[in-house]
């Protein structure tokens, strides 16, 4: 096979000296982590080596010497060179060379264990692969690779050629430490040997986050202690704490504050990209809020908003009842009972006067609600959402007890009308064995089943009628609804810090790595460019979506259709109790 | 080594195979297809004009018309970038892997890198689609159970180049492969 020697690009302008890095014979690698130079005692070169491997549990190693000829080849120096392999040896040995001002290197390796019974030292083709080492400390390897020993940090087989080279770049962090204004005994040469990068604000902030985060931690978990106090397990509280969405948006975000503000550490990336995702998250819900307070409060919208919103509801009654009324009387051409018209009708006619007295009642007061309610915003716009579609739900609170009733009734007569008609055909529902038996009726048992199974029967249309004008109502407001949880879902499940890396820092998210060949020359060895692939937008969102409150219909089309068909009560978002009126 | 050879695709259109030999173990093959004819734009642009001005003389709205140049280049620019595949790439290199590139006409170039661990064999496929076409993929190996296939990976979609064509980027590929199954069992 073909020796690989990855080289970094930052050591290829560098002085001649040792090649320092690990050797993977699985794949016949050599993965370069750094170039010592002279003059350096060999003693100092083990050590500094020892410590390394104890610290990083790599397993680094003298792999070869490189030699950058700066002027006319010197011919003692290819000696001293040849002589080092003697002093650090490893198997193969790679000498590296490359003359001043051509691109073109010069790669050999030997192998001297191999060829101890053949006596002379074989030879290999060498493959020569540039690697950008900031990068690829820098980057996660998607998916991870998670080995069952891994967390030990002992080394382990490797799991596949490039996630191999990734891990031994980045365990090396300790070799980086030094850079040439430390005056160690050995010099290196490495992506940081210019001086090691930090940035001031991310340091200070790292300092401050800790008695910060003690100080958050501490407040959060006193408002969680109070929230899940047994007091809100008792009836009424937790009857309305269980329909408010915006009870459970509340609970969701403290549990997101809680979680970022915690005093533990992140053990693994992934935690660490969740907590910054759900960080900015938070971050722009708020910034959003406060946008939104910003508009409302300015112009007297509230004002304005709470005057219009008695008409609105007024409008909205009075169309219901015209809807009654033409359903009182023949709507659309068809023939309805009379009577049970009439009853129907009078009786959803003065649900609505009752309604309607009710928000008159309250109309003194909406301006004062609305702009309480509004300052609510400032916790975040997931909250003035949610708050919105609790506002949408208690307006329309009608129309849903209209539902309630249309589709009782209507249920109630499907199951009459099916028992019914397994009397006509003489069967009858076996509760024991859930299955259809025969069964023989007396005479007069028949008689009024078969009176009871022509009135429904007659009575079927108005009923059904009045239960698919309400369902129709009912499944739009629940549409309307759904739509703004369908909003506030995107605003709380958007990783947008991993998107936001993602287009900024492309090589911190890394899908694999793709190669480029450079340039070429007869009887040279082949110069291949290792650079990072990064992840596509749609793997970014599906591997960091936050996960959401878990508002999602839990019902199929199919099993809508059918509750719809049989008059079941749809609940839409999570179990509700039912309501009695 | 370099050279150029013109082949047709299977809808008779014209196609070039631009093969580099790197070293006698890393090789490269490059199918380009037809550039965006400015012909054919010429013709939807006119034709969505067309349609953009009779509806306007219908509803006397030049939010139409508006409406009409922001869709043309808009589609224009989604089209260069995500849709038409000006050339692809399959970079094959000896006990590194396989890599496939795709360079859009804007410029964008996506590109995927196939270990060799998890390459099984490049093989031509044959498919019926109205008619029998052959086309060129590679399959997968999970390196745990080498027997079996893991997935299947087709070559040139979009170029789809007739079967003189793969016959000699699979025997290219073939050559390599040997050479490194002779290599890799011996190490």
């Amino acid at each position: 096979m073909v020796l690989k020697a990855f080289f970094p690009t930052c050591c290829a302008s560098a002085d001649s000296g040792l090649l320092v890095g690990r050797w993977v014979p699985e794949q016949n690698s050599a993965v370069i982590l750094a170039v010592v130079h002279f003059p350096f005692i060999p003693i100092q070169v083990k050590k500094l080596l020892a410590q390394v491997q104890k610290a990083s549990q790599v397993q680094v190693a003298v792999l070869g010497t490189w030699c950058h000829r700066q002027q006319e080849p010197e011919e003692n120096m290819g000696h001293f060179l040849e002589g080092l392999g003697a002093i650090f040896s490893h198997d193969p040995w790679l000498q590296l060379c490359r003359e001043r001002g051509t691109r073109f290197w010069s790669c050999k390796a030997t192998y001297h264990q191999m060829s101890t019974n053949l006596g002379t030292p074989t030879e290999d083709q060498v493959m020569l692969i540039f690697y950008d080492q900031r990068k690829l400390l820098l980057s996660w390897l998607h998916p991870p690779a998670v080995l069952p020993g891994c967390q030990d940090g002992e080394t382990t087989a490797s799991t596949g050629g490039l996630a191999d080279i990734f891990d031994t770049v980045a365990r090396s962090e300790v070799l980086f430490q030094n850079d040439q204004f430390d005056e160690g005994p050995v010099r290196l040469s490495h992506w940081q040997s210019d001086g090691m990068e930090a940035s001031i604000l991310v340091e200070l902030a790292k300092r401050a986050s800790g008695p910060v985060c003690l100080l958050l931690a501490s407040l959060l978990s006193l408002l969680s202690a109070a929230s899940a106090s047994w007091l809100w397990k008792l009836w009424p509280l937790s009857f309305i704490r269980s329909k408010l969405s915006t009870c459970e948006q509340l609970w969701h975000r403290l549990k997101h504050l809680s979680l970022i503000f915690s005093t533990e550490k992140a053990q693994n990336p992934m935690q660490l990209m969740r907590k910054a995702n759900m960080l900015v998250s938070v971050l722009l819900d708020v910034a959003l809020g406060l946008l939104l307070l910003s508009w409302l409060h300015s112009n007297n919208r509230i004002g304005q908003l709470a005057n219009a919103l008695v008409p609105v509801a007024d409008r909205v009654a009075e169309e219901l009842q015209h809807l009654l009324q033409w359903l009182m009387g023949a709507p659309a051409g068809l023939k309805m009972n009379r009577a049970l018209d009439q009853v129907l009708g009078r009786f959803f006619l003065y649900h609505i006067h009752l309604w309607i007295s009710y928000i008159h009642l309250m109309s003194p007061f909406i301006e004062h609600i609305l702009w309480h309610v509004g300052l609510s915003a400032c916790l975040g716009l997931t909250v003035a959402l949610s708050i919105l579609s609790d506002i949408i739900a208690l307006l329309t609170f009608h129309i849903y007890c209209f539902y309630v009733y249309g589709a009782r009734l209507y249920c109630l007569k499907i199951y009459g009308l099916s028992s019914l008609w397994r009397l006509f055909r003489g069967k009858k529902w076996n509760v024991l064995r859930q299955r259809v038996d025969s069964c023989s009726y007396d005479l007069d048992q028949l008689f009024i089943g078969t009176l009871l199974f022509t009135i429904l029967i007659f009575l079927l249309p108005t009923t059904a009628l009045y239960y698919l004008v309400f369902t129709l109502l009912r499944l739009l407001v629940i549409t309307v609804q759904g739509l703004i949880h369908l909003l506030v879902d995107l605003i709380n499940s958007l990783p947008l810090y991993s998107l936001g890396l993602r287009l900024c820092r492309p090589y911190r998210l890394a899908a694999g790595v793709k190669f480029r060949v450079l340039e070429q020359e007869a009887g040279r060895p082949l110069r291949l460019l290792m650079q990072i692939n990064p992840l596509p937008y749609s793997h970014v969102v599906h591997t960091y979506r936050l996960p959401s409150s878990g508002c999602h219909p839990k019902h199929s089309w199919g099993s809508l259709c059918r509750k719809l068909f049989f008059g079941e009560l749809i609940y839409p978002w999570r179990q509700r109790e039912d309501k009695q009126d | 080594m370099e050279d150029e050879k013109s082949f047709s695709d299977i809808c008779g259109g014209r196609v070039v195979l631009r093969r580099r030999y790197y070293s006698p173990y890393c090789r490269e093959f490059g199918l380009s297809s037809a550039r965006l004819s400015l012909r054919s734009l010429t013709a939807v642009t006119c034709a969505v004009w067309l349609a953009a001005y009779g509806l306007f003389t219908l509803c006397e709205n030049s939010m139409i018309l508006s409406a009409a140049i922001f869709i043309t280049i808009i589609g224009l620019l989604g089209y260069l970038h995500f849709v038409k595949i000006d050339q692809e790439t399959l970079l094959i290199i000896d006990s590194l892997g396989i890599q496939m590139t795709s360079s859009y006409a804007s410029g964008k170039e996506s590109t995927t890198f196939i270990e060799m661990d998890k390459v099984k064999d490049v093989i031509i496929n044959e498919a019926i689609y109205m008619k029998v076409i052959y086309y060129l993929c590679i399959l997968l190996k999970d390196p745990g159970k080498p027997h079996e296939i893991s997935q299947v990976v087709p070559v040139f979609q979009s170029a789809k180049p007739r079967l003189d064509c793969l016959i000699e980027v699979y025997r290219s590929c073939q050559e390599i492969l040997a050479h490194q199954k002779a290599t890799s069992a011996s190490p």
